[in-house]
Order: structure tokens, then sequence, then C-alpha cells
């Protein structure tokens, strides 16, 4: 097994196959942790981590804290509602000001793509990247490929299919980057309007036809419309987009019977997946709640002794 | 930096008798088995306690409840070794409160696993006791930590180290003195 030397995790798409391996193989030992009576362990005792949140996050940033805790780790949530930025404080005063506090690790999500590259490179501490706009969400994409493999035992020669708004999510890229390092095959799946034309560079098929995305899928991730993000209207109406890309009774047929589908999270009932799907798919989904605690605790473990290294890029 | 093995200390038959000598020791020890449980730490101390635990049901039909801690995330020196290291398994099913629980461990040394193995072990529930079984015991203890049953003794230099081959990971049974090169 390798060792972990990387001190940033910004994104997928830099990561060795043997590191996303380490990586999920570490989370298994901790997920253990969260069964226990006394879910903590002293592993990262008097580190700090500071969660820097540019951009609303619930499940992420309650997932990273509890990571951090059960780790025995000092965490600190920034928000920027009601913090100093109304004052016209920029992103890197603002880290700068924080890591006068001798901050281990970073995790940082922000609605600017780069953001976490940005602040990687101007700060001593580690940077683990929650979501820099379009660009990448690791953590996300760790936890389902964490979740497939605990399902059916392997990552290879699998197809993914991704249906949905593509265009501005960043979990589509870091599964694209991530399982497509494991020589799965990735199809992408959505109104033309939300697949760009350059994920034609990218490892992954696109498809237009859910139909054509769901056969012989061995995992499906939904997407979620992210109409907060939509500056412009991608299609005619909600009615339409379930119409064609919703998963329902009839369009699951596709789909093989033990196929896994997975969801981000938080799901839009009646948009992306039908309500009466809810018994189908809503175990696997809580799951990847847990899993994303394991997964953030291994990732957060991995970095926490990498603070001061020298990067040699 | 490599190791060079220096000289070979057991083998296998006597191995196996040390084993089946500790097992009677634990159960000289503890007559009633009724609250006794095994707990192996990672890696070769779980091979052990599996066979203790093997032996123990040949003897007295008894199979005692068997867990398995990795104490990576409960080291004292994370922040001083290079790479962060692999965390494995660790499963205890059962509910320690009150039990006496027989810890083992392949080599004695430092003590600073035992150390670590304890304060786990602890963070499980509150054993009435804890029995230490180290099948080798090398000397140089930095903390206060004692075993209740040793297989041999091994006087050791510190640039040595001391290896248990087990079949199931190593493919032979035998304890070697591997020296620095």
């Amino acid at each position: 097994m390798g060792e972990w030397q990387k001190k940033h995790l910004l994104g997928l798409k830099d990561l060795s196959r043997e590191e996303i391996e380490l990586i999920l193989n570490s989370a298994q030992a901790f997920k253990e942790v969260s069964k226990r009576e006394v879910k903590k362990v002293p592993a990262l005792r008097g580190k700090t981590i500071i969660n820097l949140f540019f951009e609303p996050s619930t499940r992420t940033k309650t997932s990273f804290e509890l990571a951090a805790k059960r780790l025995s780790a000092d965490v600190v949530n920034f928000s920027s509602s009601g913090s100093s930025l109304a004052k016209g404080e920029t992103i890197l005063d603002t880290l700068k000001n924080i890591e006068a506090y001798s901050v281990d690790i970073f995790v940082i999500r922000h609605s600017f793509s780069g953001a976490a590259l940005y602040l990687s490179q101007r700060t001593n501490s580690c940077v683990v990247n929650a979501g820099d706009g379009q660009n990448e969400h690791p953590t996300q994409a760790l936890l389902d490929m964490f979740t497939v493999k605990e399902k059916l035992g392997k990552l290879e020669g699998l197809k993914v299919a991704i249906i949905g708004d593509i265009f501005h999510s960043r979990v589509a890229r870091s599964n694209i980057w991530g399982f497509s390092k494991f020589s799965s095959s990735v199809y992408v799946c959505g109104p033309k309007t939300l697949i760009p034309k350059y994920f034609e560079t990218l490892p992954c098929k696109i498809t237009y036809s859910l139909k054509e995305a769901l056969e012989d899928a061995q995992v499906v991730i939904m997407l979620r419309i992210q109409k907060e993000r939509m500056k412009g209207v991608f299609f005619s109406s909600e009615r339409e987009y379930v119409n064609y890309y919703s998963l329902n009774e009839e369009n699951l047929k596709f789909l093989p019977k033990e196929a896994l589908v997975l969801h981000p999270g938080p799901v839009n009932w009646d948009v992306e997946i039908a309500s009466s799907l809810k018994e189908r798919v809503s175990n696997l989904i809580l799951e990847q709640v847990s899993n994303g605690l394991a997964v953030r605790m291994a990732v957060l473990y991995l970095l926490a002794e990498k603070r001061g290294y020298e990067v040699i890029d | 930096m490599g190791y060079r093995e220096k000289s070979k200390i057991l083998e296998e038959k006597e191995l196996e008798k040390i084993i089946r000598r500790l097992t009677h020791q634990i159960l000289e020890k503890n007559l009633s088995l009724e609250e006794v449980c095994l707990i192996g730490i990672q890696r070769r101390g779980v091979f052990l306690a599996q066979r203790i635990r093997e032996l123990i049901f040949q003897i007295e039909h008894k199979k005692l409840p068997l867990g398995i801690i990795d104490i990576t995330l409960y080291r004292d020196d994370l922040t001083v070794i290079g790479p962060t290291p692999e965390v494995r398994k660790t499963e205890i099913n059962f509910d320690i409160n009150g039990k006496v629980v027989i810890l083992v461990d392949d080599v004695l040394f430092t003590g600073r696993t035992v150390r670590a193995a304890l304060d786990e072990i602890m963070d499980f529930g509150r054993p009435r006791r804890i029995e230490l079984v180290v099948l080798i015991d090398r000397g140089h203890r930095e903390l206060p930590i004692r075993a209740d049953f040793v297989g041999k003794n091994i006087p050791t230099a510190s640039s040595e180290t001391v290896e248990l081959r087990l079949k199931e990971i190593d493919g032979r049974d035998e304890v070697v003195i591997l020296e620095k090169v």
C-alpha cells in the first residue's frame, strides 16, 4: 500500500489510482469508528481545522465538522454570511487572518472555480476542496466511489451514468475523473443545453437519451437541478425536464435490477427522481451520507501531518 | 535502510509448543471462561489470538469471543513518523464491560503499542481486567508496561528487530532476529 504524499486535496483529476485507493481503504477503517459507543479516536488531537465556507452548505459542512471532531481535532466553522466579508474583506485576507491561529487544514468551499487552488498557493496550511464553483468536489466523488466499491466489490469496468445538470456540476466532473482512473466508462446524460461541448474532451461519453444512459449501467448518479446556479433559461419548463430526464417507474426498467442509484443530495423528489421510487433509492442515498463522513475522516487523517511541507510542482 | 536476517530464534515446532503452553497458562489463571474474551492487536496479534482461541476450543470446548484492534489511530508518534500509516480494521462485536480481556500481541518492545491498545480498549467499555499475552518479550521498555504471559524472552540490541512470521501472512511459522544494514 502506498503512502500519502500530497499536501492538498484539490480534485480527483490530479490523483493517481493508488492514491484514490489509499483514501478508500482508509475510509473503511474510519467507518467503524462511527459505529462505536465512544465515536472518537485521538489521531488528530491538537490539530486545528477550519471550515471556510463561502457558499451555503449543510451536508458537506456538517460532515467535515463531525469528521474533524471524531478525530479529536479542534474545529471552527466560518460561513460568509454574517462575516466581515460584508465589510469588504477579500477571501485571501479572510484566510490570512484565520491562518494566524496556526491552522493545520482549511476546508474550503467557494462559488469560483479554482478558488481552492488559488488559496492553496497562498497558505502554509493544507487545503481540502469542498467544492469550488463548477470545477471539482473531490470528497463527494470519493464517497460515491466508496459506496460503489462497498456494494459492488469493485470499481473497474463498470458503466456509470451521470444524469442531470452536467453543466453546473462539480460532482459530475470529479466523478468522471475518479471512475475513469479505474477504467470504468462514464456516460453523461442531460438536455443538450446542460452538457457543454468541452465535455467531449473529458474521459466520458455523451448521450442525450436517458434510455441509452441507463441501459446496462451498474451505477446511476442523479444530479440535482441547480436552480440557484442557473443564470438564464436552460430548459423550457421543469415539467419538460422531468419528462425526459427524471428517474421513474417507467424508465427504471431500462436499468439492470442490481444497479445502484446514487444522489449527492438534497433530492428534489419528482424532479430528479419520482417520489414513487423513494423506497427503492432512499436507503443507499442515506448510506452515502455516512460513507461521506468516513471518507472525510480518511482525507483529514491523511492530510493532517502535511502542514508546512514543501509542495513540489 | 534495509534489514538482514541475523538468526532464527524459533522454528515452527517450538512456536507451536509455546503457543500451546501460553494457552494452558491462560486457562490456569482463568478457571472460569464465562466472562473471558480475546482481543488481538493488528496484525500478527490477531492470528495468534485466533490460534489461542482454537486451542481453547479444543481443550475446553468453549468458543471465546474474538475482537480485533488496530492501534494506528491511538499511536503517540503520528506527528513524528514520516508517512501516514495505513489504518486497518478494528472490530469488537461484543460488550467488553465487566469482561476479562486477554490482549494478544506478537512482540513486546517499548510498550507503546500496548499503551495505545489499552486506551483504545477503554473507549469500548470498562473491562474487569486486561491480561497481556505476548509471544516474545525483547526488552527495552520505555513505559511501565509488563506482560502477564510471555512466550519467550529474547534479549536484543536496539538496532535489531524481532519478527514473528506466520503461515497466514508469510507462509511459514518462525521467529527471526533482523539487523539493520
